[in-house]
């Protein structure tokens, strides 16, 4: 060993050296490192207060260092919502999978996102219900066979999967919404890059923040690690395509509020500071 | 130096919270609890508190946990069907030991029901507000100063036990005005070292969950729960007797129906029959003291409520068969009046002969 | 020169390490059975490792240190 040898990548502090209950491959281990890795780099784990889901996160409050809260299922944007309301000098984040936020919780999801909640929510979407055995969830694809559509998804009477990102991207109260996946290194550090900003936006005051990530879930999809990462390619990013859906400062305004103003800015009632003028 | 002031037992409930030092509600829309977040969403603001009207009750019940879990005092009100509804939050927060105070100012029921006054959530508040092993605390007020007096100690019980409160009122309570005499303002409220406010660097990490995947880990902790519910109904128990030393037929009944109750003992004392009335203000702990201390004079329970017979379930345990239990009750909103208790008087009366 | 540690402690075997290294040089070795029943990647030429970090960036489990 030289004497200038480095250490250039190890464990986050705020990821506790703790075995996940994740299967071998699940990228929910991923995301969790972008997560505390950002947390580090932004000196935030003592103010930081996270918000599990119910799924197979239920247990990342054992594994994030820093303050976390569990929340029942669909519920963590509200949970969020109050922690952040009594502590607005706190960085509040949710991590939520797609049952949670999508079905269960899509009211909460929805209302958080319009209230423009200065929070950041972390959101796995990986086709199926992970934690109970691999049931069709909202964002399940046409077709796609489940423990819970056992002849694949049936648009007939199943309906469609929700665009999460697409859906949230027309309220006023959302500032940047990405959706990026973690199945190649290049593409982790675009999802880095995306969380980290994400959690910035909060720090700055920007307004409420979604990363969305495109994932797998090799255990109930029947598949190796390796083999989830090509049919996630070939079936889920055509139906979720990647990218910015929304982004304010992007657009040219200091925050969501700035926008929100700018769009509806021929409403009367929603300008009072312009009657009379 | 406080004065009386005459306000709604909803608008009560809501200073009385302020005061009590709750800086954090969270409600839906219902009547007739509507008073109470009206004043909220006017009054929080001029004292650097929040106000949020969320999406549902699910979501609002919710947000009194995560404010709960960050170390907030916190409140939430609602009306029967809405209490329903944030049946889901009390069970987590009991699981995670989270104090918090919540409001039912009960509707008749079941379904839609009605919006005028009801005491059928009895069932609901002392046995299920929601899945698994728990209780909650649950104070009923009888008057628009009880309003004030309980929500302003619920917070205190709440903090003290870490454990949900519920004040169970009615639309009648809630609606009416009294004068009432407001507590002070509370300028220091207890620490809480297992908040979720973020560690700073100086503890391990705080984590608020109800998740025990490990069966003995949770039955321990349903254990200790449970001994912490056997100190609360060794300390906590209220209950207000009026007239009992000699009673013979003893009413029953808490809340409104108490009111009419009262009127009911004191036009049957006048016709010479020794009635009286125990009223319990904590539904849970059920006041079990209070009956014990009639036990050997009463020859009668009559139970009076606002719904089909659900408190008299309690007055039935803790009699055991040793004084009978008769019920009378009114229900789909209507509340009964003194001359129909006092024929219920009379009749116990006649039965149990001289 | 740069290296790699795998921590058997941390890894599940999944192998998107494996998959991840340009110079492939990582492989799950066969011979070991973890405490958690995982046949653990291990790194067959340190001397072509470049430090590029693919591997690291791809591990679930946080199980792989980089040095350089």
């Amino acid at each position: 060993m030289s004497a200038e040898e480095k250490v250039v990548f190890e464990r986050p502090h705020a990821l506790l050296p703790v075995i996940t209950n994740y299967c071998p491959g699940c990228p929910h281990g991923i995301v969790h490192r972008l997560v505390a890795e950002t947390i580090d780099e932004l000196g935030i784990e003592g103010e930081t207060v996270g918000v599990a889901p119910v799924g197979c996160a239920v247990t990342s409050v054992d594994f994030f260092g820093c303050d976390m809260i569990e929340a029942a299922h669909g519920r963590a944007p509200a949970v969020a919502t109050a922690v952040k309301r009594v502590h607005p000098q706190n960085v509040v984040f949710a991590y939520q999978g797609d049952g949670d936020l999508a079905s269960i919780g899509m009211a909460e999801t929805v209302h958080a996102a319009t209230r423009g909640e200065n929070i950041t929510i972390i959101f796995i979407n990986n086709a199926i219900y992970g934690m109970t055995g691999g049931q069709m969830a909202p964002t399940s694809l046409p077709h796609q066979i489940t423990q819970t559509s056992p002849y694949g998804r049936d648009t007939e009477t199943a309906g469609y999967p929700i665009r999460v990102s697409e859906l949230l991207s027309s309220l006023d109260g959302v500032a940047y919404l990405e959706r990026v996946t973690v199945d190649s290194p290049k593409n982790v550090r675009k999802a880095k890059k995306a969380i980290k900003r994400a959690f910035q936006n909060q720090i700055d005051g920007v307004g409420y923040s979604l990363i969305e990530v495109v994932s797998t879930c090799p255990t109930n999809w029947g598949l190796s690690p390796q083999d989830s990462f090509d049919w996630m390619r070939e079936n889920m990013l055509p139906y979720y395509p990647l990218g910015v859906y929304k982004d304010v400062v992007a657009d040219g305004y200091a925050n969501a509020a700035e926008a929100a103003a700018a769009r509806n800015a021929d409403c009367p009632v929603a300008h009072p500071e312009k009657a009379g003028a | 130096m406080s004065e009386k002031v005459l306000m709604k037992g909803n608008e009560a409930m809501a200073e009385s919270a302020i005061r009590a030092g709750c800086r954090f509600f969270f409600g839906y829309p219902i009547t007739p609890q509507t008073e109470l977040a009206a004043y909220m969403s006017k009054q929080m603001p001029k004292c650097g508190g929040t106000y949020l009207q969320a999406e549902s009750e699910i979501a609002a019940i919710n947000m009194v946990y995560g404010a709960s879990a960050a170390g907030a005092r916190v409140m939430t009100s609602s009306s029967s069907p809405g209490i329903s509804l944030k049946g889901e939050g009390i069970s987590y927060m009991a699981g995670c030991d989270l104090p918090g105070v919540i409001v039912n100012v009960q509707r008749g029921g079941p379904g839609l029901g009605g919006i005028q006054p009801s005491q059928s959530d009895y069932w609901q508040a002392t046995r299920a507000t929601g899945h698994g092993d728990f209780q909650i605390m649950v104070y009923a007020p009888s008057t628009v100063q009880e309003m004030a007096d309980y929500a302003y100690l619920a917070f205190d019980k709440a903090d003290e036990y870490r454990i949900p409160v519920m004040i169970l009122a009615d639309g009648m309570l809630g609606q009416m005005m009294e004068p009432v005499l407001m507590p002070e303002p509370k300028t220091e409220l207890p620490e809480k070292p297992w908040a979720t406010t973020g560690h700073h660097n100086k503890r391990k990490h705080n984590i608020v969950d109800s998740l025990y995947l490990t069966p003995d880990a949770l039955e321990g902790l349903n254990r200790e729960r449970f001994e912490r519910y056997e100190t609360i109904k060794a300390n906590e128990q209220r209950a207000e007797l009026f007239m009992c030393d000699d009673a013979e037929i003893v009413l029953v009944a808490f809340g409104a129906s108490a009111r009419i109750a009262r009127s009911a003992v004191v036009a049957a004392r006048e016709k010479g029959i020794k009635a009286g009335l125990i009223r319990p203000i904590t539904l849970w702990p059920f006041p079990t003291n209070a009956f014990e201390s009639v036990m050997d004079t009463a020859r009668d329970f009559l139970v009076v409520e606002m719904n089909m017979g659900q408190m008299v379930d309690d007055v039935r345990l803790v009699s055991e068969g040793r004084v009978p239990v008769e019920f009378f009750g009114r229900t789909g909103g209507i509340i009964p009046t003194p001359a129909e208790v006092l024929k219920r008087i009379e009749a116990a009366h006649e039965k149990v002969g001289e | 020169m740069a290296r790699i540690i795998v921590d058997d402690y941390f890894c599940k075997g999944c192998g998107l390490c494996v998959d991840a290294c340009p110079v492939q040089i990582l492989e799950l070795d066969m011979a070991t059975i973890t405490e958690k029943g995982y046949h653990p990647a291990c790194c067959v030429d340190q001397s072509k490792c470049t430090g590029c970090m693919s591997c690291a960036l791809m591990c679930p489990d946080c199980a792989i240190k980089v040095m350089r």
